[in-house]
């Protein structure tokens, strides 16, 4: 690999300067050099891994203008053979019938049939190289976000013969991320000689290739620089383990978010009214269904698509809600073992519909741009952004309830109805429709969390089976009837079972945490948060 | 249990003279018989079409109904049509075992096609030999099993996960391996033979191993792909083995993608992950891990394509997948049909005595048959996932292996082999000590539902 990428440095060296020279006189003199441009292709076309390695280097050594998009085609898969030897480059590879682009010259061919296309294979080995190449391409290329990649990429690739040349780079580069990237990149080469120049560079460096350097030179002959690469090691190790922590409290409250999402509607229909609304699950499954009904309606919109739902979501699930509640739960009012049962039973119903009318099968709901990868704090710690996401999604919606409970005219009557009924009737509030409203608002709270859930999870009949058991724990946990306590109980038990999983496995994790919530609840029967005075008597 | 073997032994026996006996009074008087050689041949399909398994399963029960259509058009079997018989299970393991019963004994269908877990599986097994059934078994599995009647299409371990592992350190250089799978006997058992493989073949440290089960339906995978990195950020070159079952995979493969785990980098190998888990998946960010298969939707071979046209025009779905069980099950239904054809009757022990070397042609190019000891030959493939949900197959075996019934890596099961020809007829034949072990079917089904 590092041979080959020498090899492909220099000849990149020579070349840098008339590749961007020609890029910018375009492709518009292509025909002379296209016998010797197939020729290059030719050599990708073959059996063994190894020639095509080969042929790799050699497109990369020529000066043809078109060699990185070629590279790029072929790292794709896109690079293919048409039956009469012509080779193309696939536009987009869903369906039967395949856009294509002539590879030479770049002009459309209209569709072809995915059977007389072959395509040039590479394995993973391959795509390393690849990716080296073109990283190496990308070192000279004017554009920055390609540099950066670029020099992130040479971290623990360089050799003695790339040194001088990166060195070199390194003076005439105005970026500093890049300048950074390539000093450790040398930094770790020189490390991995033994050098003490090295050691001291990466001290305090948390990058993995950084530490494993650092461990062959501690390794090493040279006693003064094993020492020095042993205490900057320490150094590391000690870092690593606060960044781990804080890794771990961010993985427990992300999946705490998930719980709180989940169950907080369920604080409001179960901990609030009383209603055990076995449905529950159900009723965030239809919200994730939504998402991905909205991604359908919007396509190649997903990240509006997504935003959409949010409302849509909680409409389809509130309106579902109080179907639930007009056609079944009023007539159970008082009655919870029915109330059980005969939701337990919508439940059902409810996911045989999504089966039947929709497909067995889980939806392909597409997480946007914006919500994939991970936000990079350091070498050592960079926290998902979905998961994030949806943390924030779960404290937005926590707050938002709690204004409507505590500062809006509903929340009054809710807590009202909910603690005298007689008097609140009494009163003049109407209390069926209270009853109604609030159902809506827990069932709307459920469809909320099966929008954040489709981004993390399956969507498909069986989500809500999932998350039901999970959402009345919480409840129970957190103390029925008040949301401070869903919140705090359901970040508290994710992070005590991202604690634990590590350690104990994640099957074993589950067991001990719902062990012990059985046991608080021996202690502590109405949870972490008892509703005192008069209400938690009735 | 050697003497009811040995009654089976008789009563096959008495059959078999029968059978002979009328087939040699008169071919003709056979054909004349009109009105019982019109009925259709019953083909059960026991597939769970509702539960958690509905999503592997549906699609098989379709392709066994399409594979039937497909026979009746070409003119039937014998002259005489095929019917399907559908039952469904309802992913519930018990169940499986009463709806055999039902197939066996109240619809007396000819053959069945079935199942996808081996829990379920194994609880079927005593049903099927007791009744004296057939079950043709699709879908990979983790081997230490033989049955006189059933017939297992899909992979052994030495036909999916050791190849799989001797590719990852011959042509990749992995030198770690971190298993990881689903809570549950396959991949339990798959990963005790691999581990055994890897410390005893090829001298893996301990160290150099990491093991880890999740429960069904796993969905934050946080920490563990945490983990993961670490293990794989120690300097040597770092492969997940993954035998993570059903749409666990998903959540899996997204923080594995979010976390920047890329396949360069730390692939991971699948077994159980094919064409139709995929589509559940954004594979754009997966391109390159990898999955071991014996046939991919994106083999180039004319067969399949055929094949692939018609599950197309079958389904009326532009977008819908192939995948290897189906492939099983295509090589499954054309051997049974092939055996039928050579025995002249749909009798289960002639059947059973005519499949054992019978040689169908599989989708990739090659051909199938049927061994003695139940299991098929394949060849392995390897594939690497691609931004369109398809796989690359990168590496192939030279030819096809056949399938091994008892692994040769772990202890109990070394010196066992199956043969069910004449005269050994045979599941379990300790070579050591040179006797037959008898049918565990029933014990074993009793402790996989106890699990």
């Amino acid at each position: 690999m590092r041979r080959f990428l020498s090899l492909a440095m220099l000849c990149c060296l020579l070349l840098g300067v008339t590749l961007t020279a020609q890029a910018q006189t375009n492709t518009a003199n292509s025909s002379p050099n296209d016998t010797a441009a197939l020729a290059l292709l030719d050599a990708l076309d073959v059996d063994s891994y190894r020639d095509k390695g080969e042929a790799i280097t050699a497109i990369l050594q020529s000066d043809d203008e078109r060699a990185r998009d070629w590279l790029q085609a072929l790292l794709d898969g896109r690079l293919q053979r048409a039956d009469d030897g012509q080779f193309v480059v696939v536009l987009d590879n869903s369906g039967r019938e395949w856009p294509v682009a002539d590879a030479l010259t770049n002009e459309p061919l209209g569709e072809m049939s995915r059977r007389d296309l072959d395509r040039v294979g590479i394995n993973n080995a391959l795509r390393n190289q690849l990716r080296s190449a073109i990283a190496v391409v990308d070192l000279y290329s004017p554009n920055l976000e390609r540099r950066r990649t670029s020099a992130a990429r040479l971290l623990g690739e360089v050799d003695s013969e790339l040194v001088e040349p990166i060195n070199e780079l390194i003076l005439e580069e105005d970026d500093s991320q890049v300048r950074t990237r390539l000093s450790q990149a040398v930094a770790i080469y020189r490390a991995e000689q033994g050098e003490m120049a090295g050691v001291e560079a990466l001290t305090g460096s948390l990058h993995p290739r950084a530490r494993v350097a650092l461990n062959r030179a501690a390794n090493g002959d040279d006693p003064v620089v094993a020492d020095a690469a042993r205490a900057a090691l320490v150094s590391v190790e000690q870092n690593l383990k606060i960044n781990r922590g804080v890794e771990t409290l961010y993985f427990g409250l992300s999946l705490g978010s998930v719980l709180v999402l989940a169950a907080i509607g369920l604080a409001i229909t179960f901990g609030v009214m009383g209603v055990i609304n076995m449905a529950h699950g159900e009723l965030m499954m239809l919200g994730a269904y939504t998402t991905w009904m909205m991604q359908q309606l919007l396509p190649g919109q997903p990240g509006l698509a997504l935003v959409l739902s949010i409302p849509a979501g909680f409409l389809v699930a509130a309106l579902v809600g109080v179907a639930i509640e007009r056609s079944v739960i009023q007539f159970l009012k008082g009655r919870p073992l029915e109330t059980l049962l005969a939701t337990f039973g919508i439940s059902l119903i409810l996911q045989q519909l999504v089966r039947t009318g929709i497909s067995p099968l889980n939806r392909t709901v597409i997480t946007p741009e914006w919500m994939s990868g991970s936000l990079v704090i350091n070498d050592a710690l960079s926290l998902t952004i979905n998961r994030m996401v949806v943390l924030i999604f779960a404290l937005v919606v926590f707050a938002a309830l709690m204004l409507i409970m505590r500062r809006t005219r509903l929340g009054l009557e809710v807590r009202a109805v909910t603690q005298n009924r007689a008097m609140a009737r009494s009163m003049g509030i109407r209390a069926t429709r209270v009853d109604i409203m609030t159902f809506a608002l827990g069932s709307g709270v459920a469809g909320l969390a099966g929008v954040a859930l489709s981004q993390l999870t399956n969507v498909g009949p069986n989500l809500g089976q999932n998350y039901i058991i999970d959402s009345f724990m919480v409840v129970v946990f957190g103390g029925v009837g008040n949301l401070w306590g869903t919140l705090v109980a359901g970040l508290s038990l994710g992070v005590i079972n991202q604690v634990l999983e590590p350690w104990a496995g994640a099957v074993l994790a589950k067991i001990i945490v719902l062990v012990f919530i059985i046991l608080f609840i021996q202690k502590r029967p109405r949870g972490l948060f008892p509703q005192k005075g008069r209400a938690a008597e009735g | 249990m050697a003497i009811q073997h040995h009654n089976v032994l008789s009563r096959r026996f008495i059959t078999s003279l029968l059978a002979a006996a009328v087939m040699g009074a008169s071919a003709q008087a056979i054909a004349q018989s009109g009105d019982q050689n019109d009925d259709p041949i019953k083909v059960g399909i026991l597939h769970s079409l509702s539960g958690t398994m509905a999503i592997s399963e549906t699609v098989l029960k379709d392709t066994v109904e399409m594979l039937i259509e497909q026979q009746n058009d070409a003119g039937g079997l014998l002259g005489r049509q095929l019917e399907a018989v559908v039952v469904d299970p309802a992913s519930n393991w018990p169940l499986f075992a009463e709806r055999a019963r039902e197939l066996l004994a109240q619809e007396e269908v000819d053959v069945i096609f079935g199942n996808w877990t081996s829990v379920s599986r194994k609880a079927v097994l005593p049903v099927v030999e007791e009744l004296n059934g057939l079950l043709f078994y699709p879908v990979q599995y983790e081997g230490e099993e033989s049955s006189e009647n059933v017939f297992y299409t899909g992979a052994a371990p030495n036909q999916q996960a050791i190849p799989a592992v001797e590719y990852l350190i011959n042509e990749v250089g992995i030198e770690r391996f971190a298993l990881i799978g689903t809570d549950y006997v396959y991949p339990r058992t798959t990963n005790r033979i691999l581990e055994a493989f890897l410390k005893d073949e090829h001298g893996i440290a301990q160290e150099d191993i990491m093991v880890n089960y999740t429960p069904f339906g796993h969905s934050d995978w946080q920490n563990i792909v945490s983990e993961i990195r670490r293990f794989g950020e120690e300097g040597k070159p770092t492969a997940v083995i993954s035998t993570i079952n059903g749409d666990a995979n998903v959540p899996f493969y997204t923080e594995l993608s979010n976390q920047g785990i890329d396949a360069a980098d730390i692939p991971v190998i699948a077994f159980s992950v094919g064409e139709q888990e995929l589509t559940g998946i954004d594979t754009g960010p997966l391109v390159g891990h990898l999955a071991a298969w014996n046939y991919f939707m994106s083999v180039d071979n004319d067969d399949n394509y055929d094949f692939i046209d018609a599950w197309i025009d079958y389904t009326g779905d532009e977008e819908t997948v192939t995948n290897d069980p189906m492939e099983a099950h295509y090589i499954g239904f054309n051997m049974w049909a092939e055996a039928v054809r050579k025995a002249g009757t749909t009798d289960v022990d002639s059947v059973k005595d005519a499949i054992i070397g019978v040689t169908v042609p599989n989708l990739s190019g090659g051909y199938a048959a049927m061994m003695p000891n139940h299991h098929i030959t394949k060849p392995v493939l390897i594939g690497e996932i691609q931004d369109n949900g398809q796989f690359d197959i990168v590496w192939q075996t030279p030819s096809t292996v056949a399938g091994d019934a008892w692994s040769d890596y772990l202890p109990g099961s070394r010196d066992l082999i199956a043969d069910w020809r004449k005269p050994m007829e045979c599941g379990n034949f300790n070579v050591v000590n040179g006797s037959c072990g008898g049918s565990t079917a029933a014990e074993e089904a009793e402790a996989a539902l106890a699990e």
